[in-house]
This record gives structure tokens, C-alpha cells and sequence, in this order.
């Protein structure tokens, strides 16, 4: 896959290495320094690190203005845009003035329902859908032109990624899915976060046997579990996520002040035995309010240095 | 048909209550069937009333009455005395009667006593479901039939969303994922491979965001 934008996870990945990515969830409050931090504490281990847009539906501060504060700081961001709080105007809009901060990755999807959040009585946009906002950048971008048709003096440079769920029921369209969305100019896909890994393995053999992994970068998502009864929460509460009872039971069969180190060591083997993976293109460590843990997860899964990129 | 549900009687009564002589008047077609607006809940809201009336002490005159439609001027003829006798008038019809009203008597005040729900169908004797939002633009021939617009929480065209789970949609366990059923069915038609075909971005114009919406048939109009 040749390049066609200035980014620099897009380099990494045409160049041949597994990628590794990250993300930070903005604050509920305005200082900067928050994201600040959380990107110091992993910004050498990864290559790009995602900024999530109002994640849950509670209302943060914008993914935008936050992957502003990382790029000013040499972080390399993925702008994460959700199509439930923006109509096509707001969206190309906000395409746009990520554009100007140049801002090259960005990561398209719907958006968790807003009954979830702090605003349950609001309003939903969904105006377009993530598969129609992956058209949306890559008519921006590579045709310099507006939804309404209109030309874009400076179209927007971004490498286009979204999400795909190998896990969710029901199975059978889960790879169709994902050519769907190739078809729609996808990219890059960041999975949802791997427990059961033959479920995975699974989903990405037929995506190998349809070519898919030839047409675009697949991103093994891993979250470290903290305890058991984070286990047991994601597996039973999050919905879309398949955490096998093997992997409830082994956090369980250690004692409570090691399970930490245990969820660690679960992410770094699945990490390890996923890197062998024909079509595994890299992957997305998601430590969920525990980013201090991302270098020795890195580190430990020999993913460790990253490639220096131009 | 149209779906509603009564206002509670608290917020109802606060509408009324200072008037001398009102009327509660039903809407005898969709929400009647929805059992919540038909001329028969009218009879029992105005008992209801009388009720509350007497306990505190008010001496306004509730009477009850409906007619099949209120949201056409042909079924008004029968009523015309009872409304005409009112001061106030609660309407039991969806939004759109008590706004037809609203335009055919404008010296009457009258106040809504449903809120408006949905546009629906009967699932079964006493559930009624939400499967059209009149978008103005009909999907259901690429959607085997089943309507993303309407029934799924975030009116994804190219679904489903990652909060379908096992079946069911992200918000309440006990909805069914939208998406789910199209799959469904697309398989059971021998057609899942029209899944793979990526809906268009939609043209929303037609829907409530294009402004409030008309039709016209001037050959009817004379």
C-alpha cells in the first residue's frame, strides 16, 4: 500500500513494522496539562496516540483541542470524531480545522448512545454514519471537495481509519462488515479490545482468505485488565466485548494484589502471540486510565523501540 | 397509526381546572386503538375530573364527548354544540388534532391531553411499537423491509453500530438491534450478500429537518 499522506502511523505501517498506538481520554475540565501528562507518559513508547471524542457520552473536552495540545507538543494524534454530536456540517467543519493544525490520522465512528453519559435527555445527530463519515474524509481528502460539492482550497491530509468488532454478534457479517467499510476508503482498523484471541484469529483468517488484510491495516486492540472484577465487568457490562471464562478465572486464581501484574502479563502474551498473526498490522493498547502501564506493556511485548520516522 | 399516551392527570388538571366549563374531547381512530385517546378514555378522564373537581371544592362543569377524526373538518359536525358550549377544551388526539382545532375554532382554547409518541403498529394486544418516522425518503427496499431509521437508537444506514450485542440494542436489552433483524432476514431471503452494499448518505431535507412538510393534490382542492 503506497502512502498518500503526511502521517506518520501510515509511514510506519507502508514501511512494514507493527504499529503501536495508544489513546487518552481528554479531561472533564479545561487544563491542558491533564493530556499533557497522560501523553509524557507514553509518548515514547507508541507512535500515534488517539484522542477519544466524549467518550461514553460524557461530555469532555474535545478531542480536537486536545490532539492540538499533543501536536504542540511532538505527539503525533489521531482525532477521534463520533457522527452522534455533529451533523455533515460540523463534521467537515471540524475535519477541516483539525486540517489546519495538521492533524493527519483521524479515526471515524458513531459514538457510544448518549443515554450512556451525563447528557440523556440530549439530542443524537447521527446525520451521517461512521461508514458514510469515512466517505466524507476520503472525498475531502482526495478529491479536495465538500459533501455539497463545492472545492476545498488545502483538502485535509489524513490517513482514515475507524473501528471493527470481531467479537459482536453476529459473527457472520463481521468480516463483510469490515469490507464494508474498506469499500467505503477505510484504511486503518483499530479492533476492539482482544480477550478471546482464537475468536480473533478466526475473524482475521477469513479477512486474509477474502484479501482484505491486503487492503488495509488491522490494529489488534488490547486493554490490560486491572482486577478480576474488571474482568467480570467487561465481560458481563460492556457490550460487544467477549472476555472468556478462562481469562475471568486466571485473574481470579491470583491473589488480589497481583492481579494487576497478572492483567499485564495476560496483554503482554496476547500481544506476543498475536505479533506472529499473518495480517496483524500492529496493535492499539487501550490502558483505560492507566497509561503508566503502556511502557512495560510495550516494553515487555518486544515492541520496543519504535521505528524513528521522518 | 399514530401513538400517544395520556398526559398525567396532575399536569392535565393544572390546564383546566380554572375554567368553568370544559370539555374532554376523544379522537375515536389511532388513539383509540392505543387505548389512551378514543371516546371512551374521554369519559373516563371527564369522571376522573368531576372527581377532583368536588374534592376541591371547584364548581367548573366537565362534560365528555368525541368524534371519529380531529384532524379532518368532516367529523366535526356532530360535536359542533359540545364544543361550542365549552370555554375549554382538552383534546385526547395526537398533536395533530388538537392543532386542527386549534385552527378551526380559534376562540376555544384548547390544551393537549395526550403526548404524541410515535407512528406505530399493534405488535400485539397492548404493545405497540415505533416503525416509521415518516423520513420522507422510504428505505425499507434496501433494508429487507425493516427500518433503520426508525428503529435503531442511532439511525445508522450502514449498520449495525458496536452496541449491538447478542442480538439486542446498546440502550435496553429488551430492544431488538435493528440491524440484527435486517441480517436476519436478508439471510433467511437467501440475500445476505446484499449486506455488503453501503447505503448512500441520506438526504434528510425530506425528513423534519427540510422544515414542516405538505402535499398537495389541487385536483382535490376545488
Amino acid at each position: 500500500m503506497s502512502v498518500k499522506t503526511p502521517s506518520k502511523l501510515e509511514k510506519i505501517l507502508a514501511a512494514g513494522h507493527q504499529a503501536v498506538t495508544s489513546e487518552c481520554g481528554p479531561p472533564r475540565g479545561s487544563d491542558p496539562e491533564v493530556i499533557r501528562e497522560k501523553a509524557r507518559l507514553i509518548r515514547d513508547h507508541v507512535d500515534v496516540v488517539n484522542i477519544t471524542d466524549n467518550q461514553t457520552s460524557v461530555t469532555r473536552m474535545c478531542s480536537l483541542a486536545s490532539c492540538f495540545h499533543l501536536k504542540q507538543m511532538g505527539v503525533e494524534p489521531v482525532l477521534q470524531m463520533v457522527t452522534r454530536d455533529r451533523n455533515r456540517i460540523a463534521l467537515q467543519g471540524d475535519i477541516l480545522g483539525a486540517a489546519s493544525m495538521d492533524i493527519h490520522n483521524i479515526l471515524c465512528l458513531s459514538g457510544d448512545h448518549q443515554s450512556f453519559g451525563d447528557c440523556a435527555t440530549g439530542q443524537n445527530v447521527h446525520d451521517l454514519d461512521s461508514m458514510q463519515l469515512i466517505q466524507t474524509v476520503r472525498l475531502m481528502r482526495d478529491e479536495g471537495k465538500f459533501l455539497g460539492g463545492g472545492d476545498i482550497s488545502r483538502p485535509p491530509e489524513m490517513f482514515v481509519g475507524a473501528a471493527a468488532n470481531p467479537f459482536a454478534q453476529p459473527h457472520k457479517i463481521r468480516v463483510p462488515r469490515l469490507a464494508k467499510k474498506i469499500a467505503a476508503g477505510v484504511e486503518f482498523i483499530q479492533t476492539q479490545c482482544i480477550y478471546n484471541l482464537d475468536r480473533f484469529e478466526e475473524w482475521l483468517a477469513e479477512a486474509r482468505d477474502r484479501g482484505l488484510t491486503e487492503k488495509v491495516y488491522i490494529l489488534a486492540g488490547v486493554t490490560p485488565l486491572k482486577s478480576v472484577g474488571m474482568a467480570k465487568y467487561m465481560k458481563n457490562r460492556v457490550p460487544g466485548m467477549d472476555v472468556p471464562d478462562e481469562v475471568v478465572a486466571r485473574m481470579a486464581g491470583v491473589p488480589k494484589e497481583k492481579q494487576a501484574e497478572e492483567g499485564v502479563t495476560i496483554c503482554v502474551e496476547t500481544i506476543q502471540r498475536l505479533k506472529e498473526v499473518p495480517g496483524v498490522a500492529g496493535f492499539h493498547v487501550m490502558a483505560i486510565e492507566w497509561e503508566e502501564k503502556v511502557p512495560e506493556i510495550v516494553e515487555r511485548a518486544g515492541l520496543y523501540p519504535r521505528p524513528a520516522m521522518p | 397509526m399514530i401513538v400517544g399516551k395520556q398526559k398525567p392527570i396532575e399536569e392535565t388538571w393544572a390546564m383546566v381546572k380554572d375554567f368553568s366549563r370544559v370539555l374532554v374531547f376523544g379522537c375515536n381512530t389511532c388513539v383509540a386503538v392505543c387505548h389512551e385517546g378514543g371516546n371512551k378514555e374521554a369519559q373516563i378522564l371527564a369522571s376522573l375530573m368531576r372527581m377532583k373537581a368536588t374534592q376541591e371544592g371547584l364548581s367548573l362543569e366537565i362534560r365528555d364527548s368525541g368524534i371519529e377524526r380531529q384532524c379532518e373538518h368532516e367529523f366535526f359536525e356532530s360535536a359542533e354544540k359540545d364544543i361550542e358550549w365549552a370555554d375549554a377544551v382538552l383534546s385526547l388526539a395526537c398533536g395533530v388534532g388538537v392543532q386542527f382545532m386549534v385552527k378551526r375554532y380559534p376562540e376555544i382554547l384548547v390544551y393537549p391531553g395526550l403526548d404524541t409518541c410515535f407512528l406505530g403498529d399493534v405488535e400485539k394486544n397492548g404493545l405497540f411499537t415505533e416503525s416509521c418516522q415518516a423520513c420522507g425518503k422510504c428505505v425499507l427496499a434496501e433494508t429487507a423491509g425493516i427500518c433503520p431509521v426508525s428503529r435503531c437508537a442511532k439511525r445508522v444506514l450502514n449498520g449495525p453500530c458496536g452496541g449491538s450485542n447478542k442480538g439486542a440494542c446498546e440502550i435496553n436489552k429488551d430492544l431488538p438491534c435493528a440491524w440484527q433483524l435486517i441480517v436476519d432476514r436478508l439471510e433467511a431471503l437467501g440475500r445476505l450478500a446484499d449486506y455488503e452494499r453501503l447505503a448512500p448518505i441520506k438526504d434528510w431535507s425530506t425528513e423534519r429537518a427540510g422544515g414542516p412538510r405538505k402535499l398537495i393534490h389541487e385536483e382535490f382542492m376545488k
